[in-house]
């Protein structure tokens, strides 16, 4: 395999979310770049999407586990707050995994988190906007609860941030 | 820059959101309905994964590492405010000072994004989209209840008038005070205090709670140097029990 940038990038297709495994972690949107030196150095930088998620470690070990087996033994994985992640650096095939997951995915915003945006998020099940939320902290940080009065159940999202 | 003035403001930062994050973190499995056990519990790991990023900073400026920084250290060693390692007490207690907290806290947070320091900044930026769903939290809590049963006021009230001290306490100006606001890295404490204020009214305002004259209150001051309540050592016991056995001990 070429060492260029696009294939580093392929190859991280498929390092998952340990708590969401349908999304990768360039789908999430946490790898903010990756940089090839002319001696073959490969430099992964990354961000976390909640500073106190502990998949977070997991996720930078998994980054160096794949490029090891893919060959690259020099290498530098980076975890930074250069480019602070935001739930709409979520790709749409990122948001398209969600949903079949069950987990509804943020809305793509203006950073400008208000109430209008938590309440009457889009059912994952049914596409009811007929929902409202019951708590902003779910099971892992990044998850919302959030009750659909439409199909009558639970469901999850994931939050925009 | 003098960099005892940066270290003096990432330990205050860092050392509150470590000690309200073990805080909160008492609440778990003793909420007192599923849903607010989560949420004393997520928010535990969200501080205790703020003040992760600001000791990162620390380190970065030569203190020690996190781990070492975070329980090693004794009670006069530490630079949180009092009032974030007051006991939980009951849970309106617990709510009070997480609203007085939180709405402070989001205020340090968006002005420091602004900060000439720039690591600070680009910490502090992603931070204040965690802490808003704090303050969102401890906002409609207050709102719903504050404006609920007498019994819900009356333990609100109370709570509010104990904690107040306190948490005027967290505006206590350090000797770098001066300093820091001409540099651009912080806005400084008296800037923190009015923008809170106005926040906290604003909600305040909304139920039947009376926010106590603040002209008559002695802040309780001192936490930012080292002076603490006999509540805070045996925190730092507990939370260091396992670290201290082993200290080497690879996690």
């Amino acid at each position: 395999m070429e060492l260029t940038k696009e294939n580093i990038l392929t190859l991280l297709e498929d390092v998952k979310d340990p708590e969401i495994p349908v999304l990768s972690l360039v789908d999430l949107g946490v790898i903010t770049g990756v940089e090839v030196s002319d001696a073959g150095h490969v430099t992964v930088n990354m961000t976390p999407t909640f500073a106190g998620c502990p998949a977070m470690d997991y996720m930078k070990k998994d980054v160096q586990r794949t490029l090891e087996k893919n060959g690259i033994t020099s290498h530098t994985v980076n975890m930074t707050f250069d480019k602070p992640w935001d739930s709409n650096k979520i790709s749409e095939k990122g948001r398209k995994h969600l949903k079949e997951f069950g987990l509804a995915p943020p809305p793509k915003y203006d950073l400008i988190l208000d109430l209008d945006i938590l309440e009457h998020v889009k059912c994952p099940y049914c596409d009811s906007d007929n929902t409202d939320m019951r708590t902003p902290f779910g099971p892992t940080l990044c998850r919302s609860m959030h009750y659909c009065n439409d199909c009558r159940q639970m469901f999850e999202q994931f939050k925009p941030l | 820059m003098n960099e005892l003035a940066i270290k003096d403001l990432l330990y205050k930062l860092a050392d509150d959101q470590l000690i309200l994050g073990h805080r909160n973190s008492e609440w778990t499995g003793f909420g007192p309905i599923l849903e607010e056990d989560i949420a004393f519990s997520s928010m535990a790991q969200d501080k205790i994964g703020h003040s992760l990023a600001f000791y990162t900073l620390l380190q970065e400026l030569g203190e020690a590492e996190p781990d070492t920084v975070a329980f090693t250290r004794n009670a006069n060693q530490f630079h949180n405010s009092q009032l974030v390692e007051l006991p939980n007490g009951e849970y309106d207690f617990s709510l009070i000072r997480h609203f007085l907290y939180d709405n402070a806290e989001i205020i340090r947070f968006e002005m420091l994004s602004q900060s000439s320091y720039e690591p600070i900044a680009k910490v502090a930026t992603k931070l204040k989209g965690e802490v808003k769903y704090h303050v969102l939290h401890a906002n409609t809590w207050i709102k719903n209840l504050g404006a609920s049963t007498e019994e819900a006021i009356l333990r609100l009230q109370s709570a509010l008038d104990e904690a107040i001290p306190y948490a005027l306490g967290m505006f206590e100006p350090s000797k770098y005070e001066q300093e820091l606001i001409e540099s651009g890295v912080y806005a400084g404490e008296e800037a923190v205090k009015t923008a809170w204020l106005q926040r906290i009214k604003t909600v305040i305002e909304k139920t039947e709670l009376k926010l106590p004259d603040l002209s008559t209150i002695e802040p309780r001051f001192g936490g930012r140097y080292g002076e603490h309540t006999e509540h805070l050592q045996p925190l730092l016991d507990e939370m260091a029990e396992v670290f201290k056995i082993d200290p080497t001990a690879e996690w």
